[in-house]
């Protein structure tokens, strides 16, 4: 699926100013195989079967949200407080779909195929070439690489999975740990530091009185801060 | 986990992606919006790292796996990659649960 016919006389792949996005998306690939393995443990070790755990990451592929779905569904919570969580989670991927449409030609079949891959990481690999060529390429290139290895690692970590004790090897501790890794790039600027304390600390605060999952949904209010104009210019987290 | 909660999120997921690429394609949200939307991932991600560390069920507790996401933690902050945030944060939760 990635572009064959860019009209160049240079094959894309041997583009000398494709390499750095090429070698990224291949680092970034290796990343997204483990850490899809980790998903797939997780969401067998929470009761879901393979079938089950592959179709998410086929279909749903959003990471933060189908680890979010499990998460929660293991925990005990409703199906209604893990699809709200899973969905907070996956509305962002709206807004990376408003700056790609921008970036991204072709017919709307090709459209709503790019739609599925539209994710943090295509986009922004994409949004990092100063080239409109290089920037479709980078998307589709990293799109359809991270979907093989996601979907790889998923099924292999799902048959894992089945086959040991999660506990006896910590990957319990798989899901808050591949959390730890998703929030930590996002806590450059002070907004987004005060958004993820006040909802760590809604969630700790609440959990004890309502229902299983529903902390989730209720710490998306610490984005509330955003209501704040930003005073030095500060640009948005991404 | 049921099949209605996969198509149901497999369907929500791509009609939030095909509404932003196809159907709105172009526009640009309030500022206000986009400012909020933005921090959705910073502050549910954080409150998901609470509840798989700190809680059982409707307890709040604290066992072995607040032992592994403070090391993990410690190698996200370290800027070490993925798989040995993940790999510190099983293998430290697994080891103090067997001393436990």
């Amino acid at each position: 699926m990635a572009r064959r016919d860019v009209g160049d006389h240079v094959a894309w792949w041997r583009d000398p100013d494709l390499r750095p996005m090429i070698l990224a998306c291949l680092t970034l690939s290796a990343a997204v195989g483990v850490f899809g393995f980790s998903f797939g443990v997780g969401s067998v070790a929470a009761g879901s079967s393979v079938a089950q755990t592959c179709a998410l990451s086929l279909f749903v592929f959003t990471g933060a949200s189908q680890f979010s779905a499990v998460s929660v569904i293991g925990a005990g919570g409703s199906l209604g407080s893990a699809l709200g969580g899973a969905l907070l989670l996956a509305a962002r991927n709206g807004v990376y779909g408003l700056a790609m449409s921008r970036r991204l030609d072709g017919s709307l079949g090709r459209r709503l195929l790019a739609a599925q891959l539209t994710i943090d990481e295509t986009t922004a690999m994409s949004v990092a070439q100063t080239d409109r060529r290089h920037g479709q390429i980078a998307f589709w290139f990293t799109g359809v690489t991270l979907y093989l290895f996601w979907n790889a690692g998923t099924l292999i970590g799902a048959l894992t999975g089945s086959a040991i004790d999660p506990e006896t090897f910590g990957l319990d501790a798989a899901f808050p740990a591949g959390f730890v890794a998703m929030v930590w790039p996002l806590l450059s600027d002070r907004r987004a530091r005060l958004a993820a304390a006040l909802g760590a600390l809604i969630c700790l605060v609440s959990v004890s009185f309502t229902p299983v999952g529903v902390p989730i949904l209720l710490s998306a209010l610490a984005v509330l801060v955003g209501l704040q104009r930003p005073v030095d210019g500060a640009v948005v987290a991404r | 986990m049921t099949w209605t909660l996969v198509i149901v999120l497999a369907i929500g997921a791509y009609v939030f992606k095909v509404t932003g690429l196809v159907f709105l394609g172009g526009r640009s949200l309030p500022p206000i919006l986009e400012r909020c939307l933005a921090l959705i991932p910073a502050a549910v991600i954080s409150a998901l790292v609470v509840k798989d560390t700190l809680t059982a069920g409707q307890d709040v507790v604290i066992d072995a796996r607040a032992a592994g996401i403070a090391v993990a933690a410690f190698a996200a902050w370290r800027r070490w990659p993925l798989i040995v945030v993940i790999v510190l944060g099983a293998v430290v939760t697994a080891l103090v649960r067997r001393i436990g």
